[in-house]
């Protein structure tokens, strides 16, 4: 067995040939079996990521007729994957600037994709129950006053910011230390772990401060209020050492690889097309996360409620 | 799993080691007395003198920007990595294409009759009924993609295994050479060494099937070379004079003398490929890995938990396969068992044939049993209910809380403020005292090396981790190890529960953990404690059914009340096992602690996630290699003299 095992190794070895081997031509071993046209998505670690997928994705294996392979990956090696061909879209960016130069303009691997109709928003939540007790709490000039409520044994004294994946886009440890805020920035290191936490506290009504983003289905859950940082202006957070101002309203984007969006034929086309409203994408992430629907069955019931939507991108 | 063999424990004479540990302490002492006042004057610092720091972040970011811009051009990629990546896709595809082609109904026969003829009826019927239940849990595909994935990560890596254990095997300078690079492999988390492997193979297959070969190749390596060493000298010269050819001699008397390490080594390179698993999916190594990952980001322990299953039946089945073919010695006449294959494989392939008339390749979608639903209910009522405000005890987040307050910041703030000096004492007195002067010295090289790398204050809040997770897992691992080992029914009773918490992918129980504990490094070391457990009872369990009954009778009739049995001769007799015990723990813990980056561990397991999630190499490679450092040296510190030969993972 073991030497039959690695004859055919030494074999494969001689079949691929000497010639070059390009790695950006390689699909993945499981995609095309049994001969079906296929696509395959990235998807990130965030429900509303794997919203906008499972949508696509459904729609692309009834109405289309392809096959659809899902690879969850990090934002920037997801850009990585997009750039060798690996993945054919990423369909929800939240601004990747270097990343953006350097294969979409410079090496011409990875093309616009066009808008997905949802506007990104980063900034400070607190819990809007914290908020009836404590009104002023959500300007930041009034946090230092309210650091004690925020105290855990991993804040060491002071109060804790709750940060999350750190693949996330993130000015915290600066925008802290900028506006001279009594915080430690507590990374929980995944969004699952934040979202466990922030439901635990949400259950106990304690306090607590966190990083966090809209469209997110967790609001539907847990009701969070902006904290007020100092208003975001063009070019604020240029350098990351000296951000102390809010995120900015990030329309978010597709990006295909470049050859897919040229040879990608109709599966290409409709994913240009594809675009829907926060509240979609909201529907959807709730069905899977809040219901626990799978992201096919949730898919499945969006569609068949919003005929008219879909109808325009396959047109 | 059942390869934690340990060798018969040595008698430690006491006065001897005392006097020999106090004269080597006396060394050291006299070398601190010379050394210390120097370092501290040149170097007056608590933590690491920046002056001995070199920073490597700006040729490190040179070489990542040098391979992504490289990446599709250069002839290095075009015609070496490029062949290897193709190759890897090629087999892969085979694989997974030959398992959907035989169907469910021919890969569940194949995987049952193959256990039939190696091991018997019995596992043979556990192994149908574990595909059977992949299906049933709706995991069919991801299951045939992780086998395929693993069938060629584990041939690769046997293949690279006996090429670096035959060249050990047999020459002995090439043995010396390969040695200290297995040791620092099989220490190695499988984390930190992700990031570079996905930087030129890129996201995907490829990169999952080469990480799993860097990880399972070595014990494989090293059980190969034990076995041809340790081949019977009367043996091998009965050959010699029979005037055979050194080929000759390896092939007819060298290696089939070494069958049982070889399988050891087998049975060792598969569960090592399938702990890879899940960690691969984070590099997009799809199948059930990327079920388990996709779950984890939508917080749905049941699914994780749907997808985890299937993996810890195939680690189980393929466990008690191996482990049965490795024990078999002897059998049947030639003749007898190659009908009796034959006539299992044409069996197969009736039912393959079978399958395929019947049109019932896929897993049919109806047979499904949904447990996500409960198992996420069950999880949900835990956790509810534990988190805070049990009567007497408190919650488990009270504990936590105390337990960070009162155990983790101390001991981290104890190590940051020691200074550094001190620190390379401490662990040079433990390496030498316990081990050799050579074990020492690599300890204290390695902690070194962390303050060069400039990571020594994330570095000793990691340690202090592993310190706590270590000193708990010990205390529960010794205790149930103990009532394991005076109990059958106890012992009988753990086993699954053992190889269920041995194989269980740990993302599944990240949540739990942190549902539980709440975001920190409590819940970190949670999960460590859960993952090192299983390997601690057993070694402790098996050291202590090793120790010699006429010893333990001698004392009985004596006497001795079964507490001084325990105390007086059971655990000075086993304190070999008890050293591997600890010495296993404290790696196994590393490993986990450095996941722990993903629940809010903090220290250089967010490094290492933070790196491989921003492909920063310079943050996710410096830190990677402190932890390789932390682990060499927690290894060496924790490595009983003479403990050379094998380990388990």
């Amino acid at each position: 067995m073991r030497i039959r095992g690695l004859a055919a190794f030494g074999a494969l070895l001689l079949l691929t040939g000497c010639g070059a081997a390009d790695m950006t031509e390689q699909a993945s071993p499981f995609a095309n079996a049994g001969g079906a046209r296929s696509v395959t998505l990235s998807v990130q670690s965030w429900v509303g990521a794997q919203a906008n997928v499972a949508v696509a994705q459904y729609l692309l294996e009834h109405e289309l007729g392809y096959r659809v392979d899902t690879v969850q990956v990090d934002e920037v090696p997801a850009w990585d994957a997009l750039s060798q061909g690996r993945v054919d879209a990423i369909l929800e960016d939240w601004g990747h600037p270097e990343q953006q130069k350097r294969y979409v303009e410079d090496k011409k691997t990875i093309s616009d994709g066009g808008g997905l109709g949802v506007t990104g928003h980063i900034g400070w939540f607190v819990p809007t129950y914290l908020v009836k007790q404590h009104p002023d709490i959500t300007d930041w000039k009034n946090l230092n006053k309210y650091a004690s409520l925020f105290r855990t044994p991993e804040s060491g004294g002071k109060g804790q910011l709750m940060d999350g994946s750190p693949s996330y886009v993130t000015n915290d440890k600066a925008l802290v230390k900028n506006l001279k805020l009594d915080y430690q920035v507590v990374f929980a290191g995944s969004e699952a772990a934040q979202i466990t936490q922030m439901k635990q506290f949400a259950k106990e009504r304690k306090p607590f401060l966190t990083y966090w983003y809209a469209p997110q289905w967790l609001f539907e859950q847990v009701p969070m209020t902006e904290v007020k940082l100092p208003a975001y202006e063009e070019g604020c957070d240029a350098d990351p050492a000296e951000v102390a101002c809010a995120y900015p309203h990030t329309p978010l984007k597709k990006y295909l690889n470049a050859d897919f969006a040229e040879h990608g034929g109709k599966a290409a086309a409709f994913l240009k097309k594809f675009a829907w409203t926060t509240d979609d994408q909201n529907e959807v992430s709730l069905l899977i996360a809040d219901r626990k629907l799978t992201p096919e069955q949730a898919a499945k019931k969006w569609v068949d409620g919003h005929t008219s939507t879909w109808k325009a991108w396959l047109s | 799993m059942a390869t934690l063999t340990t060798s018969a424990p040595r008698l430690a004479v006491p006065g001897v080691l005392r006097t020999r540990a106090a004269r080597k302490l006396l060394l050291l002492a006299l070398a601190a007395a010379v050394l210390v006042p120097l370092a501290n004057a040149r170097w007056a610092s608590g933590s690491w003198p920046a002056a001995l720091t070199v920073d490597l972040t700006a040729p490190l970011t040179r070489v990542s920007d040098w391979i992504i811009d490289n990446r599709d051009s250069h002839p290095l990629f075009l015609y070496f990595f490029g062949h290897v990546s193709n190759a890897v896709v090629i087999s892969v595809r085979a694989v997974y294409l030959a398992l959907l082609g035989l169907g469910w109904a021919g890969v569940a026969a194949l995987g049952a009759l193959v256990a039939w003829r190696v091991a018997g009826v019995r596992l043979a019927a556990g192994s149908a009924a574990a595909f059977l239940a992949c299906g049933l849990l709706g995991m069919w595909v991801p299951t045939m993609q992780t086998l395929a994935l693993m069938t060629v990560a584990v041939l690769a890596s046997v293949a690279t295994g006996l090429l670096l254990g035959l060249a050990g095997g047999l020459s002995d300078r090439l043995d010396r050479a390969l040695r200290p690079v297995l040791d620092t492999m099989q220490v190695l988390p499988a984390f930190a060494y992700l990031l570079p492997v996905v930087l030129v193979f890129g996201i995907g297959v490829p990169a999952a099937v080469l990480a799993t070969v860097v990880y399972a190749a070595p014990p494989m390596a090293r059980l190969t070379s034990l076995g041809l060493r340790g081949a019977d000298k009367e043996v091998l010269e009965a050959v010699e004079s029979l005037g055979s050819t050194p080929a000759q001699r390896l092939l007819t008397a060298r290696i089939p003398l070494a069958r049982k390490e070889l399988l050891l080594g087998l049975n060792q390179a598969i569960m090592m490929a399938l702990s890879m698993a899940v960690i691969a999916s984070v590099i997009g190594g799809g199948g059930l890995g990327d079920r388990v990952y996709q779950a984890l980001a939508s917080v749905d322990v049941g699914a994780a938990l749907a997808a985890g299953i299937p993996i810890v039946l195939l680690a189980v089945v393929l466990d008690r396969v191996t482990g049965a073919a490795g024990e078999r010695t002897g059998g049947e006449p030639a003749r007898d068992a190659r009908t009796a294959w034959a006539s299992a494989l044409g069996a197969v392939a009736v039912v393959a044939v079978a399958g395929r008339l019947a049109g019932v390749l896929d897993w049919p979608g109806g047979w499904s049993v949904n447990i996500a639903a409960p198992v996420n209910r069950a999880v949900d009522w835990m956790t509810a209910h534990l988190y805070s405000g049990v009567p007497v005890i408190g919650g488990t987040a009270d504990w936590a809380g105390h337990f960070t307050t009162w155990v983790l910041d101390p001991v981290r703030g104890g190590l940051q403020w020691l200074p550094w000096w001190s620190l390379l004492l401490v662990v040079a007195a433990l390496a030498w005292v316990i081990g050799t002067w050579r074990t020492a010295l690599t300890a204290v090289l390695a902690l070194a090396a962390i303050g060069v790398l400039g990571l020594w204050k994330p570095s000793l809040d990691t340690l202090s981790q592993v310190l706590a997770a270590v000193a708990v897992t010990l205390v529960l691992g010794v205790a149930t190890g103990v009532a394991a080992a005076r109990s059958d029914r106890v012992e009988r009773a753990l086993r699954p529960v053992l190889d269920v918490f041995q194989t269980m992918p740990q993302f599944v129980y990240l949540i739990p953990v942190v549902a539980l504990f709440g975001v920190g490094r409590a819940p970190a070391v949670a999960a460590a404690v859960v993952y090192a457990l299983p390997a601690v009872v057993r070694i402790t369990a098996q050291g202590l059914r090793q120790v010699d009954p006429a010893a333990l009778e001698s004392a009985r009739s004596l006497g001795a009340t079964p507490w001084q049995q325990l105390r007086q001769v059971q655990l000075p007799l086993a304190r070999r096992s008890l050293l591997l015990a600890v010495n296993q723990g404290v790696v196994l813990v590393l490993a986990v602690v450095i996941i722990g980056g993903l629940v809010g561990g903090g220290a250089l397991g967010y490094d290492v996630v933070f790196g491989l999630a921003q492909g920063d190499l310079a943050t996710g490679l410096v830190a990677g290699a402190a932890i390789v450092c932390l682990g060499l040296m927690l290894d060496r510190v924790t490595q009983p003299t003479g403990r050379r030969s094998e380990k388990g993972a």
